[in-house]
């Protein structure tokens, strides 16, 4: 046979791939009665739970830091109240004609004492127990060690007591425990796509062990490997859109009862860690990455099984 | 052409075995030629469905060489050995129909696998099915069909592409006298169309039946040509002059 006679052939019986539904009836269809789609939906939400905890976290972290970047407290820390007003009034007059201030505020000794209340009791802070004067700075750049230093040397030349702090220092034991728990989050993420990715392929060679004689039949009358794939990519890829959708409700759903439970908590801190309509999206995103994988791997697996055939 | 470029399948001092067991096909060569009709005969265990196994390209002989339609089928590249068993009919002796698909299904899935349109698919396969009497039981599964049913349906599938050869195994061996007779014929058919017919029986009568054939014979593994007309057949010229 000439190669002519082959493309000749070729046109006759039309170079349309085989695949599609009738591709997919090759394989007995039992979805939803099958293990295969709950499994997926159960994947999919409890993945956009955690990745929603993922970026609500992140949400929050940036949110109290752009809060506190410019935050620092200066605190005159003198034993006398005398001279601590003095060194306070000073440090005040400072920060008033100072450009790089943007705004400050002495705190109120009734506030002062309100802090402390808890750990002091009532009145103890009026003379028994010397409290330092705090003054809450805003900069209007940001408050790095560099502007920090500067702004201490200058105001130790006018209050000898008074000392500065960077307010996102305070809250540096808390960033850390966010980055931790940002990187669990990743990390359940990587480990559910992961365990998605092997209940594919554990189904994907179950279907093919099932059905190994079709398969066989199929090869032997001349379908390619990316045919026989293409049967079970269509299967798994139906399997995997029905439990991410389903997945995904549950999973939003999920998100929405824990948000709802966290706003009522009325931290300010935590008020920061809603979600962004970006984040929803990312969200929405996490089935259809699922649907990726299970006909990825399902086709990866199906192709290393069939390659075995001659 | 030289008689090389012509020939349809060429084996050349094959030897096929499983595993580290000793060889259960030795020696084997012949020439296969464009529109012969063969039978190929022996005792059960004797190699036949080992030796159509490396016919239809489902095993790979572990030396010696084959030609297939003008290509060395051992050392071609796998992605390319769908295009050639595309052109190859095959009778499996247990069928091997899809257990889920109906009759119809099972006949029209080599011109699926082909790429045929759908719109292009019916006619043939109801065609085939009427020709093998079946065409009343287009719907049912294999399952619900008889075993001489069921090779019919396998015999259809195996036609119905008109392939460039036909490799048959048993494939009278659940029929009765009467529709072997009338598969035969068929076969025939097909043969005169050009295919290479290739049928491993054990029914002595049903050599009778084609006389213009050829006989195989395998006889623990070694195939026997006593007369030397599978490894230096006759002109395919002269076959086509005796069918035409």
């Amino acid at each position: 046979m000439t190669k002519s006679g082959t493309l000749n052939r070729a046109i006759v019986r039309g170079f349309s791939p085989f695949g599609g539904d009738r591709a997919a009836r090759l394989v007995p269809q039992a979805r939803l009665v099958g293990p295969m789609p709950w499994v997926i939906a159960i994947m999919v939400a409890l993945t956009v739970i955690a990745a929603a905890g993922g970026l609500a976290l992140q949400n929050m972290a940036d949110t109290a830091r752009a809060e506190l970047s410019g935050g620092v407290t200066v605190q005159v820390i003198e034993a006398f109240p005398a001279a601590r007003e003095r060194q306070a009034d000073a440090v005040m007059d400072a920060l008033a004609n100072d450009p790089a201030i943007a705004t400050y505020r002495r705190v109120p000794e009734a506030e002062l004492e309100a802090l402390l209340e808890p750990w002091l009791g009532v009145g103890a802070t009026d003379a028994t127990v010397p409290v330092p004067a705090l003054i809450d700075v805003r900069l209007r750049g940001v408050a790095d060690r560099a502007a920090i230093d500067d702004l201490q040397t200058r105001l130790l030349q006018i209050a000898p007591d008074a000392r500065v702090d960077a307010q996102s220092g305070w809250l540096q034991p808390v960033f850390a425990a966010i980055a931790s728990l940002q990187w669990l989050a990743i990390a359940l993420v990587v480990l559910l796509a992961l365990t998605s990715a092997a209940a594919v392929w554990l189904a994907a060679r179950s279907a093919l062990g099932s059905n190994r004689n079709t398969i066989e039949i199929v090869h032997l009358l001349g379908g390619t490997d990316g045919q026989i794939a293409r049967i079970f990519q269509r299967s798994i890829g139906y399997d995997a859109v029905l439990g991410g959708a389903a997945g995904l409700a549950i999973g939003v759903a999920g998100v929405m009862v824990l948000g709802k439970q966290f706003a009522a908590l009325g931290s300010g801190m935590m008020a920061g860690g809603g979600l962004t309509l970006f984040d929803w999206l990312m969200l929405a995103g996490i089935p259809i990455a699922g649907v990726v994988i299970a006909i990825v791997t399902a086709r990866l697996t199906v192709l290393a099984s069939v390659r075995r055939m001659l | 052409m030289s008689d090389f470029d012509s020939e349809i399948v060429a084996f050349d001092n094959v030897g096929l075995r499983y595993g580290t067991d000793g060889e259960v096909l030795r020696d084997i060569s012949f020439t296969l030629y464009p529109g012969s009709f063969y039978f190929l005969t022996g005792a059960s265990g004797a190699g036949k469905t080992s030796l159509l196994k490396l016919l239809y390209l489902a095993q790979r002989p572990s030396r010696g060489a084959i030609r297939m339609f003008g290509s060395d089928v051992i050392t071609l590249p796998r992605a390319r050995l769908p295009a050639f068993r595309r052109r190859l009919g095959v009778v499996f002796q247990d069928f091997r129909l899809v257990p889920h698909l109906s009759a119809f299904d099972n006949v029209a899935l080599p011109l699926r696998v082909s790429g045929m349109p759908e719109s292009d698919v019916a006619k043939p396969v109801a065609d085939m099915l009427d020709w093998v009497g079946l065409s009343h039981r287009y719907e049912a599964r294999p399952a619900t069909l008889s075993g001489g049913e069921q090779q019919r349906v396998a015999i259809a599938r195996a036609v119905i592409g008109r392939p460039d050869m036909l490799v048959a195994d048993e494939p009278t061996g659940n029929v009765d006298p009467e529709m072997a007779l009338k598969l035969l014929r068929l076969f025939e058919a097909l043969n005169r169309l050009g295919t290479t017919v290739v049928v491993a029986t054990h029914d002595v009568h049903l050599l009778k039946k084609v006389p213009d054939s050829l006989i195989m014979r395998l006889d623990k593994g070694r195939l026997s040509d006593p007369t030397g007309a599978l490894r230096y057949p006759p002109r395919a010229a002269s076959r086509e002059n005796s069918v035409s």
